[in-house]
């Protein structure tokens, strides 16, 4: 622990680095004159739309724009120029210049042909769309023993509303002593997170148990992608979990995953082994290589730590408060 | 979902439709002997994907009929002319990257045949739908027509049922080169386009002694469906160019540390990658010329001294293609089948749909190679011009990579700037919800930008719309100030060869409206690269209202880019009439292409009726909802 997480804070640090250096610069006078950057140039003066000179027109190579006045178009009190711009209406008004080509007068077989009944819309591809990705699917060897765990999530829906599916668990020799599973309601609030509630039920450790959630997700800048959950559970316990993640690119295949994650219980649950306040950190790296964008196997190493009450009870139940694992797994999406 | 193509249908329908051979009456192109489809290699080696077979084509399934695609390797195109067509949308097995898949074909070709039109004439094509289970719809990719006659289902037609045909009739009142292709779903993609050529009633203001259809596009054996929920998934998918720990190291020796810094602050705070140049590269496509991939090397003939017209047509799916043919200039003469004053180029790029017609006088080799490499330089099409069968030239190597810019997000000039004084002001293009990203100089709101002025009406300040703001589907806004028409783009800057820009295209003709806008109507291209919804205004096409136009009036749309990728948007019924920078009527074309970090106007003149689609056509964008609705209407 004492180790890794300065290292991942270190690392995580230099990720937002540009942010200090940002060094965007406005244009301004003084930088043009430097040459460091150019000033927009003032617009030309409107030339006149036709560019048919005499000689040309002469020749029938083109025929010469009449002088056209400028357009003079009536107000339309029914359609207001905003309105119009946004093609919610187009405003009526004397038009001052004729075509060149005649418009021509349109005929009932020409409206006939123009607007034909029809029985259906334009067909898209539809809206639901689906993501089923094991983030982590992994086993590991340890001291004690062996065990596999998973992290997955899925999403069903459209580019705003999705219903969402979290899990994550753990086994070890041969039985689940962790397993959780999370149905929410997702809604997009804007371009990068989505708000997310719904209902957590906790299979192992000890009795099951169903919390509420709700919480964000997305992507925040530097392409971090976090999560954070508050869960309210039927007996009145309170938990809030975050996770942050990152990609570092060796190469395009090649790809080291950073992870960090936090659990905070408002309460003892002695029940669970579980102390109130900061109860577990964990963190890890997986390099990962892709094979396949949808298959890539990784190793890793992950380090836990317990805390407080939660720390106590570990260590009443002659479990290690601080776990170090090597592990290995793939991560798959369909 | 039976509209789909899902991959069990389409080999059922594959078997089915190649028994039914009977839309041949009105060929005049030559039927030639099938020709061998490797069939061996089950593991699919990367570089048949990438060049796929040398015999690529169509295999016809059940052995009753096994009709050649027009790519026979010979030069010889099937080609349909006249005014009364027979065409049969069908299922055919193909075999471009080693692995039979079924392609939607027309009449059993890939690409679909030639269409040879002439000006004036009145065309009937009776198109019928022999896929068992998909609906099916042809649109005439920049002919102006009534519009039942369009093609879009829901919008101009009920598509085409299976076992059903539709009479498609309409008059000619235009020459040039177009193309064509299925508005449905992802049939366009699964093979089904195809070149029109309208020769023209007086002859063409400049002479050639030969004429090739060079149509471009992209093949891929996945399913339109599956490649779409990929999208859907993973967007970044095929970025396989993301920049690494290692660039990070190279950069900070080679620029500093304070400006790699700043750069990879940049677009960290904006979660993109300046990589990000296409959603689809060559990492699944395989890229063909006339149905072709390069191991194909579809040839086209010369005699030494003769002026060749080549009739370009990007018919991609979501590729741009960078053209060129090592050895010869070209002189562009006409854009989107609309006479252009000749300009002679080594290089050009066409959008998605874009046609350009080019003229090259090939002499002192024997063969040259003709050179499409997509955008992101993740692949390439290639074909040959040459004396005789049989003979190639050098392919090239694809370009290095490029990478975006600040200045291709609208940040101005200040890119390459990163190191000079810091804090000064924003980036210029506003990120949303800005105050997490320490970029929060931002323009949303309705805010005006400092750099964007003009004296023109066209080009005033950007405002955005207020639905983009806070909008979960836009993830980015900018502030472009102008058209950049004489901007290469993106990986053609300073590589050396004149590449044609949008600044060289005028119309040979003058304004042929004449009239001033009446008024304006600004969108907004907008999208989330990493939810992949695209958008105008930030309203996809499934809740948007109807742009609408009163009939007869003449109007100008100013499309502000505010994305990082290319979008090419087509506007169907109705010509666009892009403007030069001072707000001029330029060039007339069916599709406008609006790079990253770009603001481009133009005039329309809503002389016909009706429900028109306008759209980017990238086909998974226009999926995605980059799409809209035009409606011209009488004045009540």
């Amino acid at each position: 622990m004492n180790r890794t997480i300065p290292v991942l804070a270190a690392a995580l640090l230099l990720s937002c680095m540009p942010a200090l250096a940002q060094a965007q610069a406005g244009c301004t006078p003084e930088h043009a004159a430097m040459g460091h950057c150019t000033l927009p140039k003032p617009a030309p003066a409107p030339v006149s739309a036709s560019a048919c000179p005499p000689e040309h027109a002469a020749m029938g190579h083109c025929t010469p724009a009449p002088a056209k006045p400028a357009a003079a178009v009536a107000a339309d009190p029914a359609c207001p120029p905003e309105h119009a711009a946004m093609g919610h209406c187009t405003p009526r008004g004397g038009e001052a210049q004729a075509p060149r080509e005649p418009i021509p007068v349109p005929t009932d077989a020409d409206r006939a042909a123009a607007f034909p009944p029809l029985h259906a819309g334009h067909a898209h591809g539809g809206g639901i769309h689906s993501l089923v990705h094991f983030n982590r699917f992994e086993a590991w060897d340890a001291d004690p023993g062996t065990g596999q765990s998973w992290e997955g999530r899925a999403w069903f829906g459209g580019d705003v509303r999705r219903l969402w599916l979290r899990s994550e668990g753990e086994r070890a020799a041969g039985s689940t002593h962790a397993a959780d599973l999370e149905v929410l309601y997702g809604h997009a609030t804007g371009p990068w997170w989505d708000v997310v509630a719904g209902v957590r039920h906790d299979f192992n450790p000890g009795p099951s148990r169903t919390w509420a959630a709700i919480g964000v997700q997305g992507l925040a800048p530097y392409k971090f992608e976090v999560s954070a959950t508050a869960y309210v559970s039927d007996g009145g316990h309170t938990a809030f979990n975050a996770e942050v993640e990152y990609e570092l690119l060796f190469t395009n295949r090649l790809i080291l995953q950073p992870q960090l994650e936090a659990k905070l219980h408002g309460r003892d649950d002695p029940r669970r082994g579980i102390g109130s306040g900061l109860s577990s950190m964990e963190a890890g790296l997986r390099l990962r290589y892709e094979v396949t964008r949808r298959f890539a196997p990784y190793l890793g190493v992950t380090r836990e730590r317990s805390f407080g009450g939660t720390a106590d009870h570990r260590r009443a139940r002659g479990e290690p408060v601080d776990d170090t694992r090597w592990v290995a797994g793939v991560r798959w999406w369909f | 979902m039976s509209r789909t193509t899902g991959c069990a249908h389409a080999r059922l329908y594959a078997s089915r439709s190649t028994r039914t051979p009977r839309w041949n009456s009105t060929m005049t192109g030559n039927r030639r002997p099938p020709f061998p489809v490797s069939r061996e290699s089950l593991s699919l080696p990367r570089r048949h994907f990438v060049q796929g077979l040398a015999f690529a084509g169509l295999a016809g399934g059940s052995g009753l009929l096994r009709l050649p695609a027009h790519a026979t390797n010979t030069g010889a195109a099937q080609v349909l002319a006249g005014t009364a067509f027979d065409l049969a949308i069908g299922a055919s097995e193909v075999n471009v990257t080693g692995r039979p898949r079924s392609a939607i074909t027309v009449n059993g070709s890939l690409p679909a045949p030639i269409l040879r039109w002439r000006e004036g004439d009145t065309v009937t094509l009776r198109v019928s739908n022999r896929l068992p289970d998909a609906p099916t719809s042809i649109h005439w990719h920049g002919i102006l027509l009534p519009a039942n006659m369009d093609g879009v289902p829901g919008m101009s037609f009920d598509g085409i049922a299976p076992g059903e045909s539709w009479l498609y009739r309409f008059t000619l009142k235009q020459s040039g080169t177009y193309w064509y292709h299925s508005h449905s779903m992802f049939q366009e993609q699964a093979g089904l386009y195809g070149a029109i050529i309208v020769d023209p009633l007086q002859p063409p203001p400049f002479r050639y002694d030969r004429e090739h259809v060079l149509l471009l596009s992209d093949w891929t054996d996945l399913d339109g469906v599956a490649l779409y929920r990929r999208l859907k998934k993973s967007p970044s998918y095929d970025n396989h160019y993301k920049r690494t720990a290692g660039d990070f190291l190279r950069d900070a020796r080679e620029d500093g540390l304070r400006p790699t810094l700043a750069d990879r602050g940049m677009w960290g705070r904006m979660r993109m990658t300046p990589s990000d140049i296409s959603d689809v590269n060559g990492h699944t496509y395989t890229y063909l010329l006339n149905g072709l991939p390069p191991a194909g090397n579809w040839t086209g003939l010369f005699r030494p001294g003769e002026k060749v017209l080549l009739r370009l047509i990007n018919a991609g799916a979501m590729t741009h293609f960078d053209v060129r043919i090592p050895g010869l200039k070209m002189t562009v003469v006409a854009a989107d089948g609309q006479y252009v004053h000749p300009v002679t180029v080594d290089e050009l790029r066409i959008a998605t749909a874009e046609t350009f017609d080019v003229i090259v006088e090939p002499s002192g080799q024997d063969a040259y190679t003709i050179f499409a490499q997509d955008m992101g330089r993740t692949g390439h099409a290639r074909g040959t011009l040459a004396m005789r069968h049989g003979l190639t030239a050098p392919v090239p190597a694809n370009d290095p990579r490029p990478l975006l810019t600040m200045e291709d997000m609208a940040h101005g000039d200040h890119a390459g700037h990163g190191g000079g004084a810091a804090m000064e002001g924003g980036c210029g293009a506003a990120m949303k919800h800005g105050a997490e990203g320490g970029c929060g100089a931002a323009m949303h709101g309705g805010g005006k930008s400092p750099e964007a002025h003009s004296g023109h009406g066209n080009v005033d300040a950007v405002v955005h719309p207020p639905g983009e703001d806070g909008n979960p589907l836009v993830d980015m806004q900018s502030s472009p100030t102008g058209p950049r028409l004489d901007d290469p783009g993106i990986g053609l800057r300073g590589n050396g060869r004149r590449v044609l820009t949008y600044a060289d295209l005028r119309s040979l003709f003058d304004d042929p409206d004449g009239r001033d806008p009446g008024r304006e109507v600004q969108l907004h291209l907008t999208g989330h690269m990493e939810k992949f919804a695209w958008s105008f205004d930030g309203i996809p096409f499934a809740s948007a209202e109807p742009l609408r136009l009163n009939y007869g009036e003449r109007m100008r749309i100013v499309l502000v880019n505010d994305t990082m990728m290319q979008h090419p948007i087509h506007l169907h019924g109705l010509w666009s009439d892009l403007e030069d920078a001072d707000g001029a009527f330029q060039v007339r074309k069916h599709t406008i292409d609006m790079p990253p970090g770009t603001r481009r106007s133009y005039r329309v003149r809503a002389d016909a009726l009706g429900r028109w689609a306008y759209h980017c056509h990238l086909l998974y964008h226009m999926e995605a909802g980059m799409m809209r609705e035009v409606r011209v209407e009488e004045r009540a």
